[in-house]
C-alpha cells in the first residue's frame, strides 16, 4: 500500500465485519426453491413420480403394470431421441424446428436405398447418418456463417427437408412386408426382449444410451462446457477463447446425426417408412425439452431433463387414455403441462441467493 | 532491454474513419503502462490491434523483438498474452473453476482423457483454488459455485486471477475498476500491483486518473488516433495529463512520441 488517495485513508478504519443481518426465517417453500435451483432436474423427476402415482390411483394397476410402463417407454423412444437432439440446440440458446424433418428424410433415404435399390442395409444406414450430419451442417453453417437466427433457419430447412422427403418417397410409404423381405436390418431397433412382464425394445435401450452419451459429453468434456458457455453468453464465450462458430456447427451436426439415428430407430418402431409420420415431432421434441426444465434462453438445464420431459408426456397420454379420457383432453393437458413447467422454471430462477 | 511490445506506424481504418493513425506503442518489461485518452481517441483500437482482436492495415508489431501478425485473440493467448475485458468475459452459469479454464481445459491423464476426453475437474479446481489464494481472493465459499453468485469485485478478481495464472508475456486490462466501489477498486489495484511484482507487465486502459497515477510506471497518452506522448507520472500532475489528453496543452518535447 504505497500511495493511497486521501479519500481512501479511512478505508482501513472502516468496519471490516461482514454484514450481519437478522437471519431471515426460511420457510419450507424457500428451501424447496433453493434445492430446485441447484438441481434443476429435480422438478421433472418429481413431476414424473407424482404423475405415475396419480395415474396409478386413477387408472389402477393396469396402468402401473410392467407391461404398460415398458409400452410408455417404447412410445416415447423416438420423440425422446429427437428431444435429446433438440436439447443440444436449446442449450446453445438456439432452436431446431427441423429435427423431425431430418429424421423422416433420413429414414426415407435409408429405405429407398436398402429396400427399393438393393443397397446393403448397413451401407444405406451409413448414407443416412452422413445425410443427418450434412443436414445439421447446413443448419449450422447458415446460422454461424450467414448469421441467420436459428428459428428462421430451421423453419426454412424444415420445409426444404420435408419437400425433399416427399420427392424422394413419391409421397408413398414403404410397406412393412417389403422391408422384411429386402432389408430386415433396418428394423433392428424394433427387436425386443422380455423381463418379467416388461417388453424392452432395442429402440428404448438406444434412446437411453443416446442420453447417457450426450450427458457425458455435455458434463465431462471441454466441448460440453463450451456448449453451455455459448448458450449462457455468446460474446463472453468468444472472448474467453472458445471457437464459438466451430462449436456451434458441431452441435448442429451432432443433433443432425442423432436425428438420423432416430430415423433408423423409427423404422423399427413404426414398422413401415412413411413420409407423413411424426409430422408433429418438431414441436413434441420442444415440449419434452421445456417440460424437462431446460431453459429456452440457453445455458441452463440438464439433458436428462428432456428424457424425463418426454416420459412425463408419455405417462400423461397413457394414463389419461386408460382413465377413458378423450384424446382432445390429453392434448389439453399437455398444453397446461408446458405452461406450468415454464412457470415453475421462472419461479426457481427468481431464487433469492 | 528489448521492449515486450513495440509497435510502429500502426494504421487501422474502418471505412472512412481512421481509428489508428500511424501510431506507435511500447510496453517495457515489468512495468505497468497506463493508456489514457479521450473518448474516441482510439485507445481501445490500438490495444485491440496488439492483442489480435483487429488486424491493422499498416505497421508492424513486435513482441519481444519478434514480428507477429495475429488474426484472433486466441493466437495472442497461445503466446501468453491475456486480456481482462471490461465486461470480464465470464460465463455466469458456469463455476469459478470452469471459467478459469475456458478454452484450455485440463483432461485426465491416460485413456479417460485421451479417448473419452474426460475433464480433470479435481485438478482444475485445485489449480483455481491455488491461484485465487495466491491473490488473496479465497473469500468465495466454493470454487464450484457459479460465477453469477459472486459480487462484482469477486468476479473482477476471478477474471484477473485467470489472466495472471496464464499470462507469460503480458496482461491487458480494460477499465478494471470502472464498475467497482471504492473498497473493491482498492483491492483490484493491489491485485494489479501484485501481478506486476511477479514480473508480468500490464497494459492498463483507464479513465480513472487517481488510479492511473497510483499504479502506472509510465502513461501513454493517446490523442486523435495516435500516441501523443509518454510521460512519467512522477513528473506531472493529473491536470497536466488531462490537459495533454484533451489538447489544452502541448506535451513537452522530451516526452513527445
Amino acid at each position: 500500500m504505497t500511495t493511497k488517495a486521501s479519500y481512501e485513508q479511512v478505508i482501513d478504519q472502516g468496519d471490516n465485519q461482514i454484514a450481519k443481518f437478522e437471519p431471515r426465517h426460511h420457510t419450507m417453500l424457500d428451501r424447496i426453491q433453493h434445492i430446485l435451483h441447484n438441481n434443476p432436474t429435480f422438478v421433472p423427476v418429481i413431476v414424473l413420480m407424482i404423475s405415475l402415482l396419480a395415474f396409478w390411483i386413477i387408472a389402477g394397476g393396469r396402468f402401473f403394470s410392467a407391461f404398460n410402463l415398458s409400452l410408455i417407454m417404447q412410445q416415447v423412444s423416438i420423440i425422446g431421441m429427437l428431444a435429446a437432439a433438440q436439447s443440444l440446440i436449446i442449450i446453445t440458446a438456439g432452436i431446431d424446428l427441423s429435427v423431425a424433418a431430418i429424421m423422416i428424410l433420413m429414414s426415407v433415404i435409408m429405405g429407398n436405398l436398402a429396400v427399393n435399390m438393393g443397397v446393403p442395409s448397413p451401407l444405406a444406414i451409413i448414407v443416412g447418418f452422413a445425410g443427418g450430419l450434412a443436414a445439421g451442417a447446413m443448419n449450422g453453417l447458415l446460422i454461424t456463417k450467414i448469421k441467420l437466427p436459428p428459428f428462421i433457419t430451421t423453419l426454412g430447412t424444415w420445409s426444404i427437408f420435408f419437400a425433399l422427403n416427399l420427392w424422394l418417397s413419391g409421397a408413398q410409404s414403404i410397406r412393412s412386408q417389403d422391408i422384411d423381405a429386402n432389408a430386415e436390418f433396418l428394423k433392428f431397433f424394433g427387436n425386443a426382449f422380455k423381463i418379467g412382464g416388461a417388453r424392452i425394445t432395442f429402440g428404448v435401450i438406444l434412446m437411453i444410451v443416446i442420453f447417457v452419451v450426450l450427458w457425458y459429453m455435455l458434463n465431462k468434456t471441454a466441448w460440453g462446457r463450451h456448449v453451455y458457455a455459448i448458450g449462457d453468453d455468446m460474446e463472453a464465450a468468444e472472448m474467453s477463447g472458445i471457437r464459438t462458430e466451430r462449436t456451434l456447427i458441431s452441435v448442429y451436426m451432432l443433433a443432425g446425426l442423432v436425428c438420423a439415428v432416430a430415423g433408423w430407430a423409427s423404422i423399427g418402431r413404426v414398422g413401415s417408412i412413411s413420409p407423413q409420420s411424426f409430422y408433429e415431432g418438431n414441436l413434441q421434441s420442444i415440449t419434452a425439452v421445456v417440460i424437462g426444465g431446460i431453459s429456452l434462453f440457453g445455458g441452463r438445464g440438464s439433458i436428462m431433463g428432456a428424457l424425463f420431459g418426454a416420459l412425463i408426456v408419455g405417462v400423461f397420454q397413457s394414463g389419461l387414455r386408460m382413465a377413458g379420457v378423450d384424446v382432445l383432453w390429453q392434448v389439453f393437458a399437455i398444453g397446461w403441462l408446458i405452461i406450468i413447467a415454464v412457470a415453475i422454471d421462472q419461479w426457481i430462477r427468481r431464487v433469492s441467493a | 532491454m528489448t521492449p515486450v511490445v513495440s509497435a510502429k506506424g500502426i494504421v487501422k481504418r474502418y471505412g472512412h474513419v481512421t481509428a489508428i493513425d500511424h501510431s506507435d506503442f511500447e510496453l517495457r518489461p515489468g512495468e505497468i503502462l497506463a493508456v489514457i485518452g479521450d473518448n474516441g481517441a482510439g485507445k481501445s483500437s490500438i490495444v485491440k490491434a496488439i492483442c489480435g482482436a483487429t488486424t491493422p492495415d499498416e505497421g508492424e508489431i513486435l513482441i519481444e523483438g519478434e514480428s507477429v501478425k495475429f488474426s484472433s485473440p486466441i493466437e495472442a493467448r497461445d503466446m501468453g498474452i491475456e486480456i481482462v475485458y471490461q465486461n470480464l468475459a465470464l460465463s455466469p452459469a458456469l463455476s469459478i473453476a470452469d471459467n478459469m479454464f475456458t478454452g484450455r481445459e485440463l483432461r485426465k491423464p491416460g485413456f479417460l482423457g485421451k479417448f473419452l476426453r474426460m475433464l480433470d475437474k479435481p485438478a482444475m479446481e485445485k489449480f483455481a483454488r491455488e491461484k485465487l489464494t495466491e491473490l488473496g481472493l479465497m473469500t468465495v465459499q466454493s470454487i464450484k459455485q457459479p460465477v453469477e453468485t459472486l459480487s462484482g469485485g469477486q468476479r473482477q478478481g476471478v477474471a484477473v486471477a485467470r489472466a495472471a495464472a496464464f499470462a507469460t508475456k503480458f496482461i491487458i486490462m480494460d477499465e478494471p475498476t470502472a464498475a467497482l466501489g471504492v473498497k473493491e477498486s482498492r483491492k483490484v489495484l493491489e491485485l494489479i500491483k501484485d501481478v506486476r511484482a511477479r514480473g508480468i507487465p500490464i497494459i492498463l486502459i483507464s479513465h480513472n486518473m487517481p488510479h492511473v497515477f497510483e499504479v502506472a510506471d509510465r502513461i501513454h497518452i493517446h490523442r486523435l488516433g495516435k500516441r501523443l506522448c509518454t510521460i512519467d507520472p512522477k513528473d506531472y500532475t493529473m491536470s497536466d495529463a488531462v490537459a495533454f489528453m484533451t489538447g489544452a496543452k502541448a506535451p513537452p518535447p522530451k516526452d513527445a512520441a
